[in-house]
């Protein structure tokens, strides 16, 4: 089922909290994963897999590096569910 | 018609002793941060190893190998002579042929055991066990000593990001032979060839023999592909081991995956929701990834610190270059 951005966004920000340990509020559209929330790439396909299960998609390993930010994230997995 | 007559099976095998071997060097993170640009504080919190340990120019895969093999017939009361087969699994013997294993054979005094290697890489020890089980439990050998061995710091580039600065040296080795009560749970393995780029050699030795300016090869790894898979992918593999074993988590006290990466250990702890009381392996803070060698020198290290104890029931997990995986479970000598 298709989620709304902002499900997603909030599915994310759990997702991410459990992770790093960050509160879900610091988990806005326009943050840098890795400049802002100092997520290394072995915690992002961590927190790429758990998306993965939470929203039904699949994130190819060659595709997360262009998820440069949380919004960047939202989009790719709200089109790849449409 | 004459009917054949086929091998007598054994209903049971079980490890019946270990030995291991490390490189008698300590290398410090401090030791190979510069050419990589990197940190002591970043390489331990990328990967947990705070040194690793790598053999001299003076030994080889070899030498390694015939040290823990040694350590291990003694410890099960044994000599080369009661030995039917010799496995070794490694990536760092430097001849295409012949087999490390039937040099070793001959070192250890089991000539004409039957030896060959096995190309599994860091799978390559559980891949082993797997067959050790299986030739003892058939009747095609009543003794098999199998060998994780590598002296990885022969493959490794001082400037690659990607893996060189993980990986150590040593040999692990087990005796495996026939047993009164079930000592090694079925083998759950397989391989994913489509991502065999995932965990690579830079290039091939006829592309290094025809442009030498392209040097020695060497390892590299896609980090994070690997990471996605070891720590995602083969914990349901661990989990059918526990499942086929008749055993659930929390009949487990041991748990050794492949000493790759520590952030890969903890995933693989929570994905498969061990208990706390369950002691994990965790050799590779100060031994590095060896591949092959990295289960059976983990688990004797517990072994030996007292950690586990003879008759614990251990989960062990091999995974690597292929992609290739095996698992199972055992009882531990």
């Amino acid at each position: 089922m298709a989620n709304t951005e902002q499900e997603i966004l909030t599915g994310l920000a759990e997702i991410v909290a459990e992770e790093t340990g960050l509160d879900t509020a610091d988990v806005a559209l326009e943050k840098s994963f890795t400049d802002d929330l100092d997520i290394d790439s072995l915690s992002m396909m961590t927190i790429v897999t758990h998306a993965e299960d939470k929203f039904g998609v699949r994130i190819p390993d060659e595709e997360v590096k262009n998820l440069a930010t949380v919004g960047d994230a939202v989009s790719y997995i709200k089109g790849a569910q449409d | 018609m004459t009917l054949l007559q086929q091998s007598e099976p054994t209903r049971y095998s079980r490890i019946l002793a270990m030995g291991a071997e490390r490189g008698e060097n300590v290398v410090t993170n401090d030791d190979i941060a510069g050419p990589i640009d990197s940190s002591d504080e970043w390489i331990q919190q990328r990967t947990g190893i705070v040194t690793r340990r790598r053999a001299g120019a003076d030994r080889d895969v070899l030498d390694l190998s015939e040290a823990a093999a040694r350590k291990a017939l003694d410890a099960a009361g044994l000599t080369g002579a009661d030995i039917d087969a010799v496995i070794v699994s490694t990536i760092t013997h430097m001849h295409m042929t012949p087999s490390a294993a039937s040099i070793l054979a001959d070192r250890l005094g089991a000539t004409p055991a039957a030896a060959f290697d096995i190309s599994a890489a860091c799978a390559g020890y559980t891949y082993g066990i797997g067959q050790a089980d299986a030739l003892v439990r058939a009747g095609l050998a009543r003794n098999v000593l199998v060998i994780g061995a590598e002296k990885l710091s022969e493959i490794i580039d001082p400037t690659d990001r990607s893996i060189s600065f993980l990986l150590g040296d040593g040999a692990g080795a087990a005796v495996v032979g026939p047993s009164d009560t079930p000592g090694i749970g079925p083998t759950v393995w397989g391989s994913d060839g489509s991502k065999h780029t995932a965990i690579r050699q830079t290039h091939s030795w006829q592309e290094w023999r025809e442009d030498s300016s392209l040097g020695w090869p060497t390892l590299r790894q896609d980090g994070p592909t690997v990471f996605k898979w070891a720590s995602f992918q083969m914990a349901p593999i661990a989990a059918k081991a526990m499942a086929d074993a008749g055993v659930a988590p929390e009949d487990i006290q041991v748990f050794v995956p492949h000493q790759a990466n520590m952030r890969i250990i903890d995933q693989l702890v929570k994905q498969l929701k061990l208990p706390e009381s369950v002691v994990v392996a965790r050799d590779i803070a100060d031994t590095g990834n060896t591949s092959a060698a990295s289960i059976p020198l983990a688990t004797v290290r517990l072994l030996e610190e007292g950690q586990a104890t003879s008759g614990d029931i251990a989960l062990q997990i091999g995974f690597g270059a292929g992609l290739v995986y095996a698992a199972q479970v055992i009882v531990l000598p």
